[in-house]
């Protein structure tokens, strides 16, 4: 790790006023499970790091019922979890959570953090840059070691896929992410904060390098049915094969209104229009759970060696549907 | 001549009793002290600068910026300019400095200009390794042209397993202090004892010249026998540095690289069996790498080498990744994988339970009734008589439950080991010797001997092992170190109390020594137990000077203590989730024989320890590396997965302890449970899903694939 400054603001305008202008000057730290790591292997490495752990305002979780809830950005996974409330009203957050098996994670982790961290890809990782670009300057993940890699939306050459555990859930709830710069504070739709970035030096997120994502807000999920399903290969800390997170209204035994949104399939959390549609109208059994599942898989992009991901697809939205129904 | 049998079964006080390691309240409350927790004084931290290609020539390196980086006292060029790398990670420099930043920050100013060399890191394809794959020669025994003519069943399949890394808890590394003629070092070694001549035959220093203390070790495995080129670099830094102490333990991701590996195996094997479901034939097509050096020959067909039709044919390649080097059980997991997997296919093909084909060939292996008894104690214990089905039968819903078969045997004699006993005047006794405990509970069965041996408690005992001021013992590889060390310590206690006897026989009417005994913390006539004293007052009769006894394990005449040759079946229970193609332990059953247990709890903490590796490899370890850069993608805990706890099952062991086993002696245990594992699991989930994954690690991916008819 290089010799870094660091600030310990307690307040966000204090936290704010620290960040630089480009993403070499200055990274916010909240849990540190990511960004330490990055910073260990040389990956990134911030002439300041500056720390948000201390700012009271982004660790309250407030709301409930119509009201729905406001998260702050540094409240931690375990937090999280331990909202009675939110865990009820919000399934498809707390089994995403739930995912999340090592104590040591959900105890560090935050919510801000697990939207803002940098993929798992292991060609990134081992500082092969963010699109993976070989010595011939073509990606090296069609042809190379692509079993964990997307199978939607990788059209520009960016092959990874979101990390994020919270993401597809809080798109399928359509939850809006507060981001505060210098300047004020502009409202974001979780399903437009995640990007997909056309060139390496490009985030995953809509943030500026002076910006800080400071609060979700959720709207009321009021006659909602959701639910999260992760495939993971093991019980212990892992990360999901694919997820879906999948939100639905139904009104007179039919859904009518249906969000489906598949986490580690896609360079964002992938939005399946097609397995809502398969739902809207349709009472919610194992037969139309599992069209939808189908739905979802369509139009999916596999590489040589993640065809598999195409089944789990089918899967997790299938089971998502049947959980979030009970 | 001193007598110094095991005491009978029915005798025994400590010996083969359930003792809780002596050392866990140490490691568990974070006392215990590891070679990475060494800090002597003006300690210095080092660095390394490492290859990032796997195949270069090094043209030159350029230290200027280095060597005038704050806080560094001492540069040293590991790799010579010229020398070709031959391996992602290969240490280039090292760098010491006053902080472990510092280090870094210097090893990131070496200018370094490289010669990029073709790489070949894959070793899955043995036709697309061109002349890096080397034939061993064809292997023929009797004759199997016409074996497979005359076969009433043949089943051909293929079977791989890719590179296993070593990633022990604690990573390899040292502290070493060179100052002046003297080098002290503090080392994470399998082998206390000849560390010292490994690194003094490095630096051309005498051993005489180097000390070595070690209490704990975080982990071996069989990749911690030598010195290593960081332990001589690092004294060469500490030398250089005005002798300052220096530390260097390797960062998790170059420890994965090159700190030693399971070499892969993989094999097309054709198997027959007669009409009457003999086997007649074996015939395989092996290739296997553990790096630049190739990939030996793993020993199969395994266990069952008296099938009469053999062919093999091999291959080593040669592949730009960090080398192999010993992984508990050196080849046999992989070979029992190979041969158990095809005995099961052909079973399938056969219409067979493969239990039943097991048993029907017991009579090919070298110890037939060990081989039928513990498949048929396996099957109890995993309830194989009702729970088998045949391929893919055994299906609820989405989850798809099976059971499979691995087999193991391994020697396991003890080593050459010293040990000395030292009574003192006061009662109190110290036993020395310059063995290591890799954790498995070396330091509590060696004083359960010596408390046995002198009728004392455990705290009698103040035993003393890992330093090389101790009488010399073997490294801790090849499960030879129970074996010889409790045999050491019974000869050494036996021999010094008999030199207390002959102090104390005259206060007893001149009792003969052979009459006498130490029971229960006293020395008193053997039966006549009123006749006699406590053991302190026994030890008062010594005057002022102590007594001392040396005890050695003899490998060439070990004198019935300890002997070798173990054999052990494993079984698994397996659940597959059809859909999503993960797989779950459900169950998985050990018996294994290995002599006179010493302690049960310690010997099936190591069983428990084995199978979970079982799991690991046949669920979820694998390298991978990138064909076109060269470099490994998963050398981190985060991809290079491991199984968890929740991931490991119901796991239950069966030692079989008896007379008959106990009265052969002490035999090593550290290998044999590692192997059979991996083909039970794997031949479980192929009874559940009904198809062959060919390659471990079993993954979602590859069972998805395999019931998809993909190829991965």
């Amino acid at each position: 790790m290089e010799a870094f400054a660091y600030a310990n603001p307690s307040s966000l305008q204090e936290a704010i006023a620290s960040l630089g202008s480009s993403w070499d000057e200055a990274a916010v730290l909240a849990g540190g499970t990511d960004l330490i790591s990055l910073m260990k292997q040389y990956v990134y490495t911030p002439k300041k790091v500056v720390n948000i752990k201390g700012i009271r305002e982004l660790k309250t979780i407030t709301g409930g019922g119509d009201k729905g809830f406001r998260i702050g950005a540094a409240v931690t996974v375990d937090e999280l979890m331990k909202s009675r409330t939110l865990s009820a009203e919000f399934p498809a957050l707390l089994l995403a959570a739930r995912g999340i098996t090592s104590p040591q994670m959900r105890n560090m982790g935050t919510v801000g953090g697990d939207l803002c961290q940098r993929p798992r890809c292991w060609y990134y990782r081992n500082g092969l840059g963010l699109l993976a670009t070989g010595p011939d300057g073509k990606s090296l993940v069609p042809g190379g070691e692509n079993q964990y890699h997307a199978i939607f939306g990788h059209e520009n050459r960016a092959y990874f896929v979101s990390a994020s555990s919270f993401g597809p859930a809080l798109v399928s709830y359509d939850a809006t992410l507060k981001v505060t710069s210098p300047t004020g504070s502009r409202d974001v739709k979780a399903a437009d904060f995640f990007l997909v970035p056309k060139t390496a030096d490009e985030r995953e997120v809509d943030l500026k390098p002076n910006e800080i994502v400071t609060e979700i807000v959720l709207p009321s999920s009021r006659g909602l049915k959701s639910a999260t399903y992760e495939v993971r290969q093991k019980e212990a800390f892992d990360w999901p094969l694919v997820t879906a997170s999948v939100a639905l209204r139904i009104s007179g035994g039919k859904v009518s209104e249906a969000k489906v949104t598949l986490g580690h399939v896609a360079p964002k959390p992938w939005v399946s229009d097609a397995a809502a549609k398969a739902l809207i109208g349709q009472s919610v059994n194992e037969q139309t759970a599992e069209a939808a599942g189908a739905a979802a898989a369509q139009g999916a992009s596999p590489l040589s060696q993640n065809a598999y991901k195409v089944q789990l697809v089918k899967v997790a939205v299938k089971r998502a549907i049947l959980v979030a129904i009970g | 001549m001193a007598e110094y049998a095991w005491p009978k079964m029915s005798e025994r006080t400590l010996i083969g009793k359930r003792i809780s390691r002596l050392d866990g309240p140490q490691k568990s409350g974070g006392r215990a002290k590891y070679g990475s927790d060494a800090n002597p004084e003006r300690l210095l931290y080092a660095a390394i600068l490492t290859s990032p290609h796997s195949h270069a020539k090094l043209k030159s390196m350029d230290f200027t910026a280095a060597k005038a980086s704050p806080g560094v006292t001492a540069v040293v060029a590991v790799t010579e300019p010229g020398a070709e790398v031959q391996w992602e990670g290969a240490i280039l420099a090292a760098v010491a400095a006053e902080t472990e930043l510092q280090a870094r920050d210097a090893i990131r100013k070496i200018k370094v200009d490289w010669e990029i060399l073709p790489h070949l890191v894959k070793d899955d394809d043995v036709a697309a390794a061109g002349p890096s794959a080397k034939p061993a020669g064809e292997q023929v025994q009797g004759d199997p042209d016409e074996a497979k003519k005359s076969a009433a069943f043949t089943s051909s399949g293929f079977y791989g397993l890719p590179v296993l890394t070593h990633c022990c808890l604690e990573p390899h590394g040292q502290v070493v202090q060179w100052a002046g003629d003297q080098i002290t070092a503090w080392p994470s070694t399998q082998s206390v004892s000849n560390y010292a001549g490994d690194l003094g035959a490095q630096l051309s220093v005498p051993a005489t010249a180097i000390k070595v203390d070690m209490d704990h070790i975080g982990g071996g495995f069989g990749s911690k026998f030598q010195s290593d080129q960081w332990g001589a670099f690092c004294a060469q830094l500490s030398k250089e540095s005005g002798g300052r102490p220096v530390k260097l333990f390797l960062d998790r991701n170059i420890e994965l690289m090159i700190a030693g590996n399971r070499p892969s195996h993989y094999a097309k094997v054709t198997v027959a069996a007669d009409a009457s479901g003999k086997l007649t034939l074996w015939e395989s097509e092996s290739w296997s790498s553990g790096g630049i050096g190739g990939g030996n020959i793993p020993p199969i067909p395994y266990v069952f080498t008296k099938i009469p039709h053999q062919r093999k044919n091999h291959h080593a390649i040669a592949t730009n990744n960090g080398s192999q080097r010993a992984w508990r059980a050196p080849n046999h997991p992989q070979a029992s994988y190979l041969t158990c997997c095809a005995l099961d296919d052909l079973a399938a093909k056969m219409g067979k339970d493969p239990l039943e084909l097991f048993l029907s060939n017991v009579d090919l292996t070298t110890r037939e009734e060990a081989y039928r008894r513990q498949l048929g104690k396996a099957a109890k214990m995993i309830d194989w008589s009702s729970k088998w089905k045949g391929r893919g039968k055994n299906r609820q819903g989405h989850i798809a439950r099976g059971l499979g078969i691995g087999i193991n045997t391994w020697g396991g004699a003890g080593h050459d080991s010293t040990v000395k006993a030292r009574i003192h005047p006061d009662g109190t006794v110290e036993v020395e010797c310059g063995t290591q405990d890799l954790g498995v509970g070396t330091r509590t069965v060696m004083t359960q001997v010596a408390g046995e041996t002198l009728g004392l408690p455990m705290d009698g005992i103040r035993l003393k092992i890992g330093s090389n001021a101790f009488p010399p013992s073997g490294a801790s590889g090849g499960s030879t170190t129970v074996g010889a060390v409790t045999s050491a310590t019974r000869i050494a206690c036996t021999d010094a109390l008999n030199l207390l006897y002959e102090k104390v026989s005259p206060s007893l009417d001149n009792t003969p020594v052979e009459n006498l005994e130490a029971r229960g913390g006293r020395v008193q006539v053997k039966g006549n137990p009123s006749k006699g004293m406590s053991w302190r007052d026994a030890c008062k009769k010594l005057g002022v000077a102590a007594v001392e006894a040396q005890g050695r394990n003899n490998p060439r005449n070990p004198r019935g203590l300890n002997t070798g040759g173990v054999a052990g079946v494993q079984m698994a229970e397996v659940s597959v989730d059809m859909e999503t193609g993960v797989v779950s332990m459900e169950k998985m059953v050990a018996v294994q024989d290995f002599g006179l247990v010493m302690n049960p709890k310690t010997a099936e903490s190591q069983i428990f320890g084995a199978m979970i590796m079982n799991i690991c490899g046949s669920l979820f370890e694998e390298r991978v590396v990138d064909a076109v850069t060269g470099r490994m993608l998963n050398a981190e805990l985060e991809f290079y997965k491991l199984a968890g706890a929740p991931d490991i099952g119901e796991l239950v062991v069966d030692m079989e302890i008896d007379e008959e086993n106990d009265s052969r002696g002490v035999i090593g245990l550290g290998e044999p449970p590692t192997v059979g594992g991996l083909a039970a699991i794997g031949n479980a989930v192929t009874n559940a899903i009904g198809v062959r994954v060919p390659m471990v690690p079993l993954t979602p991916r590859r069972v998805l694939d395999a019931l998809s008819g993909r190829n991965s």
